[in-house]
């Protein structure tokens, strides 16, 4: 049997839904057992989430003052005192996974899988490399503990229906005192979250300035989507790090991905390949963007959206 | 703070489009343009920023690969690198083993900072700064945004998903760095000629006492899944009509 261990990220009131991806992603490893284990101060609220996930058989609390925020120095050393019951231990490939796993890995001296893609059998998986222009597939040692993030955009998320067992762990392990939170400055939208929206609209740098992307959060709020942004507008200045799509920023899912002013750099359209449709505005009829696009539109951004926002209607 | 350590990986240059082999036993590599990973310049530049700030700071840039990456440390060099170090191996470099060495060359050299790109834009592991910190036993701030030198200590600003993070460091300390950090200053003709003169050390993993771990087998590359091109509308309300068809709006 496999035991899979995956590593839960987040808020302190909500798990993230890359958790529920990453379940479904353990459940493609042949005869798992799946157990999900939450760090915080008092994770009572994200382990009842957790145990609620179909497939999830034990949910693991590992509550304590130092863990309320997640600093992988912090938690790591406890990841590694829960690992040695597991075969494989799985993170998000988001912000919180990649700062936290590598740094388990190298603590178990084993390798890491970096976005697992695909489960092709208990220790052979597929990733991306080159920006997604090229996929290996990768063994690793069965004898070893196996580390991987897990890229939750090639994942659908694990429904609810499960009655996971909760149990509360403490672990008796020294934590080091050399990594402090300090604090932090978020995005704070009410608008969905780009990582899990079924739809998102998005800017590149023909939008030409900051204010301009305000057309694009009107219309986004009035379809309920997510707002994006290729790297280059964010380079600019005109939309925030959070924002970006692509290699280097997030990579997403969406039912529906409206890319307006995006030429589609490669770097970019490795962040969208997974979007059911792709729809493209772009004044250039020879942008790279249009290969990929279910639907484009040759036309003006700034003539496009007042236009789509008022045929959508109330 | 006296002496700051920048890693940096030779990686295929970032304009180049990379294809996979038809026997499906790695990409083609053959006369493709090498660079300095961007995000290690970014690492780079940010280390001789501290040291044109602060002063009196060495700054060591180290890799480990072919024979070749000396040329990436010349480019390290002409930036403003004071000297450079390379762990010459032909063999594959895992990020544990990159890792490893690094770690290596921490314990002879003792810097206060290590800095890393918080990638390499070829395997996109986004392991080894985070790995290095590991085993070094020290901390890590991943994804940085602004770094704050101030004594023993850094205030780091990091690049999370859903904003910025600010978070204090004891140095010494790992810091890999994220697109925003800085803008790497352009090399002047000059620098390539002055980079000749200063030192680059080639050693060995034997001689670092580094045992070479090949962890993950490549069994096989592919091109990705291709998406097949849609069609295109005329105008905006065709858009409409062909989403509302599809059940999208």
């Amino acid at each position: 049997m496999n035991k899979v261990l995956i590593i839960g990220e987040h808020d302190g009131k909500n798990l993230n839904p890359a958790a529920a991806k990453c379940v479904t992603c353990a459940m493609a490893v042949p005869d798992a057992e799946i157990t999900l284990a939450v760090f915080g101060k008092d994770t009572a609220a994200v382990a009842a989430q957790a145990a609620a996930l179909a497939g999830v058989k034990t949910v693991l609390r590992v509550d304590r003052p130092e863990n309320e925020h997640p600093l992988a120095a912090i938690l790591a050393p406890q990841a590694v005192a829960l690992a040695a019951d597991y075969s494989h231990v799985f993170g998000p490939s988001t912000s919180f996974g990649k700062d936290l796993m590598p740094r388990v890995a190298a603590l178990l001296g084993v390798a890491q899988v970096s976005d697992l893609m695909a489960v092709e059998a208990s220790h052979r998986f597929r990733r991306p490399i080159y920006a997604g222009n090229a996929i290996v597939t990768v063994e690793a040692d069965a004898a070893r503990t196996l580390v991987a993030t897990v890229r939750v955009a090639s994942f659908e998320a694990a429904p609810n229906g499960g009655s996971a067992a909760i149990e509360s762990k403490s672990l008796s392990v020294a934590l080091p005192s050399h990594t402090r939170y300090v604090g932090a400055k978020m995005g704070g939208t009410d608008r969905p979250d780009l990582q899990t929206a079924s739809r998102v609209v998005s800017g590149g740098r023909a939008l030409a300035s900051a204010d301009n992307f305000k057309i694009l959060f009107s219309l986004a709020d009035k379809m309920g989507a997510a707002v994006g942004a290729s790297r280059a507008a964010v380079d600019a200045g005109y939309a925030p790090n959070e924002m970006q799509v692509g290699q280097t920023g997030k990579i997403i899912s969406p039912e529906m991905y409206i890319a307006f002013g995006i030429s589609g750099a490669i770097q970019h359209l490795t962040g969208i390949k997974d979007a059911r449709t792709i729809v493209a505005i772009n004044k250039d009829a020879e942008a790279p963007i249009f290969e990929v696009a279910d639907v484009g539109l040759v036309a003006d951004l700034f003539q496009v959206v007042p236009e789509f926002e008022r045929l959508l209607g109330g | 703070m006296q002496k700051i350590m920048v890693c940096i990986k030779r990686v295929v240059d970032y304009n180049v489009r990379v294809r996979v082999k038809p026997d499906g036993s790695g990409v083609m590599l053959d006369g493709v343009k090498m660079s300095v990973n961007p995000f290690d310049e970014i690492a780079l530049e940010e280390a001789l920023r501290i040291k044109e700030r602060v002063g009196n700071i060495e700054v060591v840039a180290v890799s480990v690969g072919v024979a070749d990456t000396q040329q990436q440390l010349r480019t390290a060099l002409a930036m403003g690198a004071d000297r450079a170090v390379l762990v010459q191996t032909d063999l594959a470099v895992e990020p544990l083993t990159a890792a490893h060495t690094f770690l290596a060359l921490a314990r002879k050299e003792n810097p206060d900072l290590i800095f890393l790109g918080k990638q390499a834009i070829d395997d996109d592991a986004n392991q080894t700064g985070q790995m290095l910190a590991a085993l070094w036993e020290r901390p890590q701030a991943t994804f940085a945004s602004k770094v704050g030198i101030d004594g023993a200590k850094a205030a780091v600003t990091r690049e999370v998903d859903a904003g910025l993070e600010t978070i204090e460091v004891d140095l010494p300390a790992v810091v890999t760095v994220d697109l925003r950090l800085n803008e790497p200053r352009y090399v002047k003709l000059p620098d390539i000629m002055k980079a000749k003169k200063k030192p680059l050390d080639v050693t060995t993993f034997d001689a670092l006492g580094v045992s070479a771990g090949q962890y993950l087998k490549t069994v096989k590359t592919e091109p990705p899944a291709q998406r097949q091109r849609g069609i295109m509308v005329k105008d905006v309300a065709e858009l409409v009509d062909v989403l509302k068809k599809k059940g999208l709006i």
